[in-house]
């Protein structure tokens, strides 16, 4: 629950998913569902060249079981806020 | 939930494209779908990716894509997609999905 939460505070912002095929889209992030489903919207793939598989696609639907990573813009994480969460989170409560 | 979640309601009988863990790219209509992302595609056709020529294209039809096997589910801008010219395009297919 905790990056549930975590991501919905980081709706509207851009970020960069990269998925477990390799590729990496970048847009804004529209929402995000308990799965960590994501939906992203004024999508572009970061490699457009090498993956013109997405090409007529500017908003999409990315399934929570093949994110790789979620890069994040740096004003979106509070480090030392998250690390007092995840260990809360670790101690049960 | 505040924003909805990421549901594919908004894309009902609309073209979307899918691409599937195996790496194969799915454009048809959106008819229905499940909690699982199981989704059903009417007039469905596979695009295949080739460095050798262009991108050729499949007719399939009616198909289910059982959730587990989707990796993305992009909305077709139908402007884009009619500016795009497909037998000019080359690429490697996408690669598989390694968990």
């Amino acid at each position: 629950m905790l990056f549930f939460s975590y991501f919905k505070d980081l709706v509207g912002k851009e970020v960069t998913v990269e998925l477990k095929n390799d590729l990496a889209i970048r847009g804004t992030l529209h929402s995000v569902d308990q799965y960590l489903n994501i939906k992203l919207e004024n999508t572009r793939v970061v490699d457009q060249d090498k993956y013109p598989h997405m090409l007529s696609v500017r908003n999409c639907f990315i399934r929570g079981s093949v994110v790789r990573y979620v890069q994040l813009p740096t004003e979106g994480v509070d480090i030392d806020l998250l690390h007092d969460a995840t260990r809360r989170e670790a101690r049960g409560g | 939930m505040a924003t909805g979640g990421p549901g594919l309601e908004s894309l009902v009988d609309q073209q979307i494209s899918v691409i599937t863990n195996d790496g194969r790219n799915i454009v048809g209509v959106l008819k229905g779908f499940d909690q699982a992302t199981n989704i059903i595609l009417d007039e469905s056709h596979e695009r295949v990716f080739s460095t050798k020529e262009g991108v050729q294209q499949l007719v399939l039809g009616l198909y289910i894509i059982r959730g587990d096997n989707i990796s993305v589910v992009g909305e077709l801008d139908e402007e884009l997609d009619s500016n795009l010219d497909l037998s000019k395009l080359r690429a490697h297919p996408l690669k598989p999905v390694i968990h």
